[in-house]
C-alpha cells in the first residue's frame, strides 16, 4: 500500500510518502498564503523526486493547522494524533513526545500502541513556539539556523523574564544595546522557550523515552535547555520536522 | 434534504418558544417598572432572591443580561467601553460589559432598567463587590451586601450565626427601601415555590442520564434563565413541569439531542456564550453529546440544605454552600459524582479568564478526574462574553484531538 501524509503548519508544509510500511521520502516547503496549494505543491514535488505519480497513492491524510483546507486528502486528523503516531512508528519505545512548531507547542503521552493518552497545548500565545524564536532571530540579526550552535557556546545565558513575545523582544533589544554577547542572549531565549514548554510537559507528566519533534527540534539549543529543565534525555530524529507528515501517512494506511 | 429538515424539526425543543416569551415578558415588565410603580433590584446570580419576590420587587440579573450580550456577540464592544474608562481587560467580562452597557444603554435589549437598589451576594466571587459598589455610585442608590464566608469543607457555627443575622438585616433593608413591612407569610410561600422550582430543574437535568440524552448542556444553558431570574414564582414551576414532560416524552420516543450520540461528555465552567452554536455543532459532528455541566446544576446544588418549612434559616446555609463558595476538594467530589451519574466518557473544561473562582483549581480537578475515573479531559481557554479572546482554529484543533483521543480509547 502507498500512502501519503501532508502536514500544513503555519510556516512550513511537509509531505511524506510511505510504501508498504517504509518511509520512501519526505519534503518541506514554505506554506505561504494558500494552504491548499501548499499541500498540493509539496506532495507533487515529493512525488516528482521519488519518480512516482499521484495516481499511485492509495490514500492521503492531512494534518496541521491547514488540515481542513487540503481538499484532496481522504481524511484530516489533528497533528496531536499524527505526531504521536509518527513518533511511535519511528520508535515504538517512545512514551512521550514534545512537538514544537511555528505557532504552537504541545506535549503528548502515548501508550504502547502509540495511542495518545493525554496532551496539553500552549495557550493562546506565541511564547514557547517557533514564532517566538523567529522574532528574536530578527531582532538579533542572526540566522535562525545558527541559533542552536551559537547558544551552545554561551558561558552565561542571559535572563529573559518576560513571556510575552513583544516584551521579550524589547528585553532582547536592551540586552543588545548593553553589549551583551549574542550567544548569551540566544541561550537565554532558548531557556525562556524551554521553561514554557517544560511547564506544559510536566502538567501531563511526560516521561522517558521522550522524543522531540517539529521544526524547533532542529535547534539543539532548545533541546539542551529542555533537557536541563526536565532532567530527562530527549531523542531527536533526523526526521523531526516531518514527523507529523509521517504520522499522517501511517494513519492513512490504517483508514 | 427534506428528511434532514424533518429530522431537525423533530429534535427541536418545543418549550424554547414558551421560554423566550416568558423572558420577553419578564424584561418588558422590568423595563416598564417605572410606569407600574414597581421597584427594581439588581441582584447577583447566586444572591438570595426570594425576599425580593416576597416584597414584589422585580429582580434583574446583570449576569443574565451579560449572557444575552455575549450570545448576541456584543460583548467585545461593550467591554471596550468599560476599558476606555480604565477598567482592566482582566476583569470579569460580565462586569465589564455591564458597566459598559450602563453608559450607553446598548446591548440586545437597550440596557437594563434603572435599579432602585442593588443586592450583592459574594458567594460567587469577590468581583461582584466592587462591581456593585461602582454601580451603586453610578446610579446613586442603596446597596445591600450579603456576605457569605467561604466554606472550605464545612459550615461552621460562627458562619451560621453570621449569615443568619444578615437575613434579618436584608429584610430590614428591604422594608426601608420599599417603605412597607416584610411579609413573613408570603416568604414561606415564595420559599416553597423556590424549592419546588429547584427540584424540578434538577429533574430536568437528570433526564440527561438517559442514553441517548434528550438534551445537551447547551440546551441547559438556555433553559437555565428561568431558575436564575424567576425562581420563587409559580410561572417557573409551570414552565419546568412542561419542560420535564417534554424531556420525558423525548426519552420515551427515543428523540436524542444530537443525531448520533456515541460519546457522552461533561462540561465545566460557564458557557462561551458567543460560541454556543459553533461548539454544539462541533461536538455533534464528532457524535459527542455534552450531557451535563457543573454550571447549570449550581442552581439546584444547594437543595440538600434547603428546607421549605424553615426557609429563611435554611436559605442562609443553602446560599453559602453553593458550588463557587466551597473548597476545591468539595468541588472534586461533586464533579466525580457527576462523572458517574451521567456516565461520561470525557471532561471538557472551559478555563474562563473572566471567572477566576470558577477557573482556579481546574487543573487539580482535572487531575483528580483523570486519576479517579481514568477519562480524558480537555481545557479550552477563553472568556465567556468577550469574543475578542477566542481563537477558533486553536480551539478546533484541541477539540478534534480530544475527540480522536476518546475514539482511540473506546
Ligand atoms: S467573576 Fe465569575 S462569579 Fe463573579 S461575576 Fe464574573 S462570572 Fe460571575
Amino acid at each position: 500500500m502507498i500512502t501519503a501524509g501532508v502536514d500544513i503548519g503555519s510556516i512550513t508544509a511537509k509531505a511524506a510518502v510511505i510504501v508498504d510500511g517504509e518511509v520512501k521520502g519526505t519534503r518541506v516547503d514554505f506554506t505561504g498564503y494558500n494552504a491548499e496549494q501548499a499541500g498540493r505543491r509539496v506532495l507533487d514535488e515529493l512525488l516528482k523526486e521519488l519518480g512516482m505519480d499521484a495516481q499511485s497513492i492509495d490514500r492521503v491524510v492531512s494534518t496541521g493547522y491547514g488540515r481542513n483546507s487540503v481538499k484532496f486528502a481522504d481524511k484530516a486528523i489533528t497533528e496531536i494524533i499524527c505526531h504521536g503516531t509518527g513518533a511511535h512508528f519511528l520508535n515504538p519505545q517512545v512514551r512521550s513526545i514534545i512537538d514544537v512548531g511555528g505557532q504552537d507547542s504541545k506535549a503528548m503521552v502515548v501508550d504502547s500502541e502509540g495511542r495518545v493518552r493525554d496532551f496539553a497545548m500552549n495557550d493562546k500565545c506565541a511564547a514557547g513556539t517557533g514564532r517566538f524564536l523567529e522574532v528574536m532571530a530578527r531582532a538579533l540579526e542572526v540566522d535562525l539556523g545558527d541559533f542552536g550552535a551559537k547558544s551552545l557556546k554561551s558561558e552565561r545565558p542571559s535572563k529573559i523574564s518576560s513571556i510575552c513575545t513583544v516584551f521579550a523582544e524589547s528585553e532582547v533589544i536592551s540586552l543588545i544595546s548593553k553589549g551583551e554577547k549574542r550567544e548569551n542572549i540566544i541561550a537565554g531565549i532558548h531557556d525562556s522557550v524551554a521553561s514554557r514548554i517544560s511547564a506544559l510537559a510536566k502538567r501531563i507528566g511526560v516521561g522517558e523515552p521522550l522524543m522531540m519533534t517539529g521544526g524547533v527540534a532542529k535547534n539543539m539549543g532548545v533541546v539542551k535547555a529542555l533537557e536541563n529543565r526536565l532532567k530527562m534525555s530527549i531523542e531527536v530524529l533526523e526526521s523531526a520536522q516531518v514527523n507529523g507528515a509521517i504520522g499522517a501517512a501511517v494513519m492513512a494506511a490504517r483508514l | 434534504m427534506a428528511g434532514e429538515a424533518q429530522e431537525k424539526e423533530k429534535r427541536k425543543m418545543k418549550s424554547a418558544k414558551k421560554m423566550r416569551d416568558i423572558m420577553t415578558n419578564y424584561y418588558i415588565e422590568a423595563k416598564t417598572a417605572g410606569e407600574t410603580g414597581k421597584k427594581v433590584a439588581w441582584i447577583t446570580s447566586g444572591g438570595p432572591v426570594e425576599p425580593l419576590i416576597a416584597m414584589d420587587v422585580i429582580p434583574v440579573y446583570p449576569e443574565n443580561h451579560g449572557a444575552m450580550i455575549g450570545a448576541s456577540k456584543m460583548g467585545g464592544e461593550l467591554c471596550e467601553r468599560a476599558e476606555e474608562l480604565g477598567y482592566s481587560g482582566d476583569i470579569c467580562s460580565y462586569a465589564r460589559s455591564d458597566i459598559g452597557c450602563s453608559l450607553v444603554d446598548g446591548g440586545p435589549i437597550g440596557g437594563l432598567p434603572k435599579p432602585d437598589m442593588l443586592i450583592c451576594c459574594n458567594n460567587i466571587c469577590g468581583t461582584v463587590l466592587k462591581w456593585y459598589e461602582v454601580q451603586a455610585r453610578y446610579y446613586d442608590i442603596p446597596l445591600f451586601i450579603f456576605d457569605t464566608p467561604f466554606c472550605h469543607t464545612e459550615y461552621a457555627d460562627e458562619a451560621k450565626k453570621y449569615v443568619r443575622k444578615q437575613i434579618d438585616e436584608y429584610t430590614g433593608f428591604l422594608e426601608g427601601v420599599c417603605g412597607k413591612k416584610f411579609d413573613h407569610d408570603r416568604i414561606k410561600e415564595v420559599g416553597r415555590l423556590s424549592v419546588e422550582g429547584q427540584q424540578l430543574w434538577q429533574e430536568v437535568l437528570d433526564t440527561a442520564m438517559n442514553k441517548p440524552s434528550p438534551m445537551t448542556c447547551f440546551d441547559a444553558f438556555f433553559f437555565l434563565a428561568l431558575i436564575v431570574t424567576l425562581r420563587g414564582t409559580q410561572e417557573t414551576i409551570d414552565f419546568y413541569r412542561d419542560l420535564l414532560e417534554e424531556m420525558r416524552g423525548r426519552v420515551a420516543e427515543g428523540i436524542s439531542a444530537i443525531p448520533n450520540e456515541r460519546y457522552r461528555l461533561l462540561w465545566d465552567n460557564l458557557p462561551i456564550w458567543y460560541r454556543i452554536k459553533w461548539l454544539s455543532e462541533k461536538f455533534a459532528s464528532h457524535d459527542a453529546c455534552l450531557v451535563a455541566d457543573t454550571y447549570t446544576s449550581a442552581w439546584c446544588g444547594s437543595l440538600k440544605y434547603m428546607d421549605e418549612n424553615n426557609f429563611l434559616d435554611s436559605m442562609a446555609e443553602g446560599y453559602t454552600r453553593i458550588y463557587l463558595n466551597i473548597g476545591v476538594d468539595e468541588m472534586i467530589k461533586i464533579v466525580l459524582e457527576m462523572v458517574d451519574k451521567y456516565d461520561v466518557d470525557g471532561f471538557v473544561m472551559h478555563s474562563n479568564r473572566s471567572c477566576k473562582p470558577y477557573s482556579l483549581g481546574q487543573y487539580d480537578i482535572q487531575r483528580a478526574v483523570q486519576r479517579e475515573k481514568g477519562i480524558p479531559s480537555l481545557i479550552i481557554e477563553s472568556h465567556m462574553v468577550d469574543e475578542r479572546s477566542f481563537s477558533e482554529s486553536q480551539t478546533e484543533t484541541r477539540i478534534d484531538a480530544f475527540m480522536e483521543m476518546i475514539r482511540q480509547k473506546k
